[in-house]
């Protein structure tokens, strides 16, 4: 392939690759993210080509594989152009009525369209389906329409064009300039101003400099930055080669864990691709800069998300972070200047770029400006990634896009900012979302995990897992960290069990006070924070946990006990032929009644009972009642039942 | 090296760039309790004993002096009521694990710290690093290492090293701040349970 040598080659080439493809042309797009490949994607993409060969169609309709679009609640997802209309949860079976019906015939198959579940209407193009709707979807909106192992597509798209921007007259200063006037902030987790991060390091004297994209998400139940990495790898190389360019680096890493193999693969072939056509290398563009980009895989540690660890860990040494007094934009990767930025961030960039920093800080509060990809996760109708404008309400992310709490239960927090995040409840469901915002409500902004919690989480036991994952992440190093998260799960797991003392919060609060002063890094420095937060607004439940060993939730496993009321009991035996520790007595016209010393609390009773008898209960912080005698356990039917 | 002028605890003083606070400290002859520092090592920031508060261009934070470097005017508090607080807590929770070690008994005695505060988990070693940092950094011989992370992190002898090189060094025992012994165990124990040769 012949290398790129000035700008203007680069649009010679992406009007070439535009004036052989025709827009008109029939093409099925098909999410083949990690999400969507575990929900039987690739098995659909095989049965796509196999049916168009079939049916004689296979010159005439083109096939793309994309990365994820964020519904992924609904996936495999496949919209058919030139029409868009869009078909959701796409089985291996339906293909064949795909290629046949709406491909040959332009006959739309309704079980396949998305309805509204509020007005039973049926909706045909993907952006008019409400968990769309109200996005922003600038930075992850192209995951839909390439293919990612495709550098072609890319470019079609505008891709590299924020590049040629650059290498059209831009200074390096001029660069950094409009980064800096965007008032872009790291999304990773710190927020952290990236034009002067960026300032730092081309400021700072050594001639040696870094640029690092943080890919080593870790966060439960947060993947923006692998579906960036699987679905648009290119934007974020782009990014990557910009920040390099403004402030002097000629070497770049990609520290990717290795629990993330098609975002692995897929940045690598990127990287071969750039280098192919020459917009990674030596002289890029003709423009005289040189730079490379180096792929590392993680060994797995959460720890090396943080920044100082991830660089110990790049140059070869255990994951372990290291002080940061002296900050890592001026001393970081073998003790020189190092911009870390993650994976969103950088994709950020090309947008800056090619729209400005006007542009930019349109969207947005006052401190964090641009949208942001959220992983909506947990008691949430529509589970998926959604990218909206910064300072969009909690309640409009919630209800409008994600659809609200499934099963008719109640809303009870939602947990934000990863693992030492915070829970924020119900009466700040009007919160704007902001770096900002976020972190005075008690939270964080984190990566952009939205964990929902509904009433039947027990916000103990929330903080508990969350100082749990810590505990076990901790590098331990440090002794705060170490001992502290240890010492705080002990406390937070005896509440939870009902072993909880007097003067337990007391204490818990004392040791949040060391790790967040004391501890080296930032894990251990926000550790505290899920169990702050849940005191700050449920401290009635760490209460009760204590002083009445009630669990109000019903779901700490220690403090509830399982009752059949005896008058709505039908005698159906289910539970009793169910229960697996054989702790139920009944039987044929008996009323059941639960022996509670062998009851082991593992709920089959309460999920397998008739919900139109709905007999079982659980019991928290009372006693449970005396069982009926056994010669009062005939079961009568009566009309009333 | 330029000088640097600084203010601890009240005292004016003189130090070099590059120096760290808690160097300057000891330089002057005030005392910062720490563990897991040892002039001849990298400075490491694990035990977080040596915290201290900084007040640099009107603000002030807490920092770790031994790996904090020292600035111009910068004014260093070595006690106040919060750092003491942590410093008890930090003690504490050490002490659960080395209850007998005299050093943390003598700390704990000047910051008024409990041994019996958290529930005993006598695994004697209390993470400081020093021997493996020592036998990497000074003897360069890496014959003790980290195992494992977090809390479940334990100093381990390389066998096929220590059989070679331990006996005749040693030096990294007197380092230990919990008593020698348990390295000394681990050691041993590493040793019977290879069948590696003791003398090569």
């Amino acid at each position: 392939m012949s290398q790129i040598n000035s700008p203007a080659e680069l649009e010679e080439l992406r009007k070439g690759i535009l004036s052989e493809r025709d827009p008109q042309k029939p093409c099925i797009t098909l999410c083949s993210g990690s999400a969507c490949n575990a929900s039987g994607s690739e098995e659909v993409g095989l049965n796509l080509e196999e049916e168009l060969k079939k049916q004689g169609l296979s010159d005439e309709v083109d096939i793309r594989k994309t990365g994820c679009h964020g519904f992924c609640e609904r996936g495999p997802i496949i919209i058919n152009h030139p029409d868009e209309s869009t078909y959701l949860q796409i089985e291996p079976k339906d293909v064949e009525e795909i290629i046949s019906k709406t491909i040959k015939e332009k006959q739309l198959i309704d079980r396949l369209l998305y309805i509204n579940p509020d007005s039973n209407e049926k909706i045909t193009n993907e952006s008019e389906i409400p968990f769309y709707k109200y996005q922003e979807r600038l930075v992850f909106g192209s995951n839909g329409s390439i293919d990612p192992k495709r550098i072609d597509d890319y470019l079609a798209i505008g891709g590299y064009s924020a590049l040629v921007k650059i290498f059209s007259g831009m200074t390096p200063e001029d660069v950094l300039d409009e980064v800096k006037r965007s008032k872009l902030r790291g999304r990773g987790g710190g927020g952290f101003p990236a034009g002067r991060k960026w300032e730092g390091s081309r400021n700072a004297p050594e001639k040696t400099k870094y640029v690092i994209v943080n890919a080593d998400e870790g966060d439960p139940g947060a993947y923006m930055d692998r579906a960036l990495l699987e679905g648009n790898p290119h934007s974020v190389l782009e990014g990557l080669i910009i920040g390099a360019y403004a402030i002097g680096a000629h070497e770049g890493y990609v520290y990717v864990r290795q629990e993330y193999p098609l975002a692995v693969e897929n940045i690598n072939i990127a990287i071969k691709q750039a280098e192919d056509q020459g917009l990674i290398g030596k002289n890029i563009m003709g423009s005289g800069f040189d730079f490379k980009v180096i792929v590392h895989q993680g060994a797995g540690a959460f720890v090396c998300g943080e920044s100082t660890a991830l660089m110990t860990a790049l140059e070869g040494r255990v994951g372990e972070p290291r002080p940061k007094y002296v900050r890592s934009n001026i001393k970081g990767l073998w003790n020189k200047p190092s911009v870390l930025n993650n994976v969103e961030t950088w994709a950020n960039v090309p947008l800056i770029i090619n729209n400005g920093a006007d542009w930019f800080t349109q969207m947005g509060t006052e401190g964090s400006k641009g949208t942001k990809i959220f992983s909506l996760v947990g008691k949430i109708t529509n589970t998926g990634l959604v990218e909206v404008p910064m300072g969009m309400t909690l309640r409009d992310i919630i209800y409008k896009i994600g659809g609200g709490i499934p099963g008719g239960k109640k809303f009870k927090a939602v947990q934000t900012g990863g693992p030492s995040g915070g829970c924020i409840p119900e009466d700040q469901l009007d919160l704007e979302v902001g770096f900002d915002e976020l972190a005075r409500a008690g939270s964080m902004m984190g990566s952009g995990g939205m964990i929902i919690m509904d009433e039947d989480n027990c916000m103990v036991d929330v903080a508990r897992y969350f100082i749990e994952f810590l505990c076990d992440e901790s590098c331990g190093k440090c002794v705060p960290c170490r001992e502290g998260t240890k010492q705080m799960l002990k406390i937070l797991t005896d509440i939870t069990e009902g072993k909880g003392k007097k003067g337990d919060i007391g204490l818990l609060e004392e040791l949040s006070e060391v790790l967040s002063e004391a501890s080296l890094c930032a894990l251990g420095q926000t550790a505290p924070n899920p169990f702050l937060s849940t005191l700050r607004y449920f401290r009635e439940e760490y209460e009760a946990h204590i002083n009445e060993k009630k669990c109000s939730a019903l779901s700490c496993k220690e403090l509830i006990s399982y009752y059949i009321e005896p008058d709505k009991c039908n005698a159906c035996t289910i539970c009793f032929k169910k229960c697996p520790s054989d702790a139920i007595i009944g039987g044929k016209k008996k009323i059941h009644v639960i022996d509670q010393d062998k009851c082991t609390k593992c709920d089959t009773c309460f999920e397998v009972c008739p919900s139109k008898f709905d007999a079982v209960s659980k019991i928290s912080g009372a006693p449970v009642p005396i069982s009926i005698p056994e010669d009062e356990r005939d079961f009568i039917k009566n009309s009333n039942q | 090296m330029r000088d640097i002028l600084l203010q601890i605890d009240g005292t004016e003083l003189e130090s070099k760039e590059g120096m760290s606070v808690l160097q300057a400290a000891n330089s002057a002859g005030i005392d910062i309790p720490k563990l897991c520092h040892y002039d001849k090592l990298v400075p490491y920031g694990g035990c977080r004993l040596c915290i201290v508060d900084v007040e640099s261009k009107g603000i002030s934070k807490l920092v770790v002096s031994c790996v904090y470097p020292v600035e111009e005017n910068l004014i260093v508090r070595t006690r106040s009521e919060k750092i003491d607080r942590i410093r008890k807590t930090i003690l504490e929770l050490l002490l659960a694990h080395a209850p007998n070690s005299p050093e943390l008994q003598e700390m704990a005695q000047e910051y008024g710290a409990d041994k019996d505060r958290f529930d005993k988990d006598s695994s004697f070693c209390i993470h400081c690093g020093l021997c493996v940092r020592y036998c990497d950094e000074v003897k360069k011989l890496n014959a003790v290492g980290f195992i494992d992370r977090g809390s479940k992190k334990e100093i381990s002898f390389i066998p096929e090293i220590a059989a070679k090189e331990c006996r005749n060094c040693m030096e990294c025992f007197p380092l230990c701040p919990t008593s020698y012994l348990q390295a000394a165990f681990v050691l041993s124990e590493s040793l019977s349970s290879t069948n590696l040769p003791s003398k090569s």
